[in-house]
């Protein structure tokens, strides 16, 4: 081996290594990489409760309403599995939409309302998210799998 | 006749060659950048969701793709310029890193001026804009590191550490919005799925990226052109140069 092919090899070496230790980092730190939660994560508890926290899918058609102040809206969010409803005051993105992708942060409060401070709204890449899109799927397997059970 | 590659490994066979393609790639920059704008801004439809927003595309997916290649770029010349000892490779390692730096911050800047008004937020901390934003610190962090030491064949191999270090952001950057959930959107067009646009949006998106691409080699050849003059200047043929300009 020459020297140069030996520090080639080094250098090839260090760079699968340092790109395996990523990997396991990332896969440790997973959880906490994540931006939002689907209702379905947070039905299942895997959301921090208490905490204000990022729940993500689409707002439900039919569902949006609005206040008398004008400002203060109610709407649901959806995975198709499960759903959680929302309230909030304040601004909207132009792209919420009945049936579009939208992300809320806020609490979850004890009566099953999330109080949002938040409302962003997620547009798809056609110009549906793959989250949402997967979500959906998977809520869809999970509900079929309900099903045959 | 087999070509000499090797010749060309040399600064000053390379400086010579380097200012003969430089014309060519900056007028084809050009054109196919006015013709980019041209099918982006007059040609390409208006967005069933975003309507005429969505026209920011046209630099920011261009933008985006050239920080992320010229990195890998930037990260093979530094690791053959480690590897093999060749300075002209080194050089044009540090040549590439502004033109990625730049392109990252359009690529940031304007997936801002973007998300205000289709997201309603100029920044979220989600996996695809942090990781963008590592990867300006990490185009930074390659230039202050080689403008602090003095020594450029030492810079060189400093430099080349952080930028092969670095590379291991890449794919995170590319595969943050499918393997984690991200306010970002996935991918419109991949190499294993059929894009996810219009045509004309398409044909806009990619002739503005192979504009995008020339200018960043045209820019890279003038500098590392600079470079080599730089590095080279108590060499004979840098004084035949400065005797025949005088």
């Amino acid at each position: 081996m020459k020297p140069r092919h030996k520090k080639l090899a080094i250098i090839a070496s260090g760079v699968t290594a340092l790109g395996i230790a990523s990997i396991l980092v990332l896969n440790a730190f997973q959880s906490n990489l994540v931006f939002f939660f689907s209702p379905t994560q947070v039905a299942n508890n895997e959301a921090p409760m208490g905490k204000s926290f990022r729940i993500g899918g689409l707002v439900e058609e039919g569902s949006i309403k609005r206040q008398t102040d004008g400002l203060t809206v109610n709407f649901v969010v959806t995975d198709t599995a499960k759903v959680i409803p929302v309230q909030y005051t304040g601004i909207l993105p132009d792209l919420f939409k009945e049936g579009k992708g939208v992300v809320a942060q806020g609490k979850l409060t004890d009566d099953g309302i999330f109080r949002a401070d938040e409302v962003l709204a997620k547009h798809d890449e056609n110009y549906m998210p793959p989250e949402a899109a997967e979500a959906l799927e998977q809520a869809d397997k999970a509900r079929q799998t309900v099903l045959v059970q | 006749m087999a070509i000499n590659w090797f010749k060309y490994s040399s600064p000053a066979s390379f400086y010579f060659l380097a200012g003969k393609m430089v014309p060519f790639f900056s007028i084809t920059a050009a054109v196919l950048c006015v013709a980019g704008l041209y099918i982006g801004f007059f040609v390409a439809p208006t967005d069933f969701q975003q309507g005429e927003a969505y026209r920011i595309i046209f630099i920011h997916v261009p933008a985006a793709w050239m920080s992320m290649f010229l990195y890998v770029v930037m990260a093979v010349w530094s690791g053959i310029g480690l590897a093999f000892n060749t300075r002209l490779s080194s050089m044009v390692a540090t040549a590439i890193a502004p033109t990625g730096a730049m392109f990252t911050f359009l690529a940031l800047w304007t997936g801002a001026l973007w998300g205000k008004p289709m997201w309603g937020t100029w920044w979220v901390w989600d996996a695809r804009l942090t990781s963008e934003l590592i990867l300006l610190f990490l185009y930074i962090g390659f230039m202050s590191l080689q403008a602090a030491i003095d020594d450029p064949r030492r810079a060189d191999k400093a430099g080349a550490v952080i930028a092969l270090v670095g590379v291991v952001n890449i794919p995170i950057i590319y595969f943050s919005v499918k393997w984690w959930n991200t306010l970002h959107q996935g991918a419109s067009v991949s190499l294993t799925q059929s894009p996810k646009m219009a045509t004309t949006m398409l044909t806009g998106m990619l002739i503005m990226s192979l504009a995008c691409w020339m200018y960043a080699i045209a820019v890279t050849l003038i500098r590392t052109r600079v470079i080599i003059l730089e590095r080279e200047r108590h060499t004979a043929w840098v004084g035949e140069l400065q005797g025949a300009a005088r």
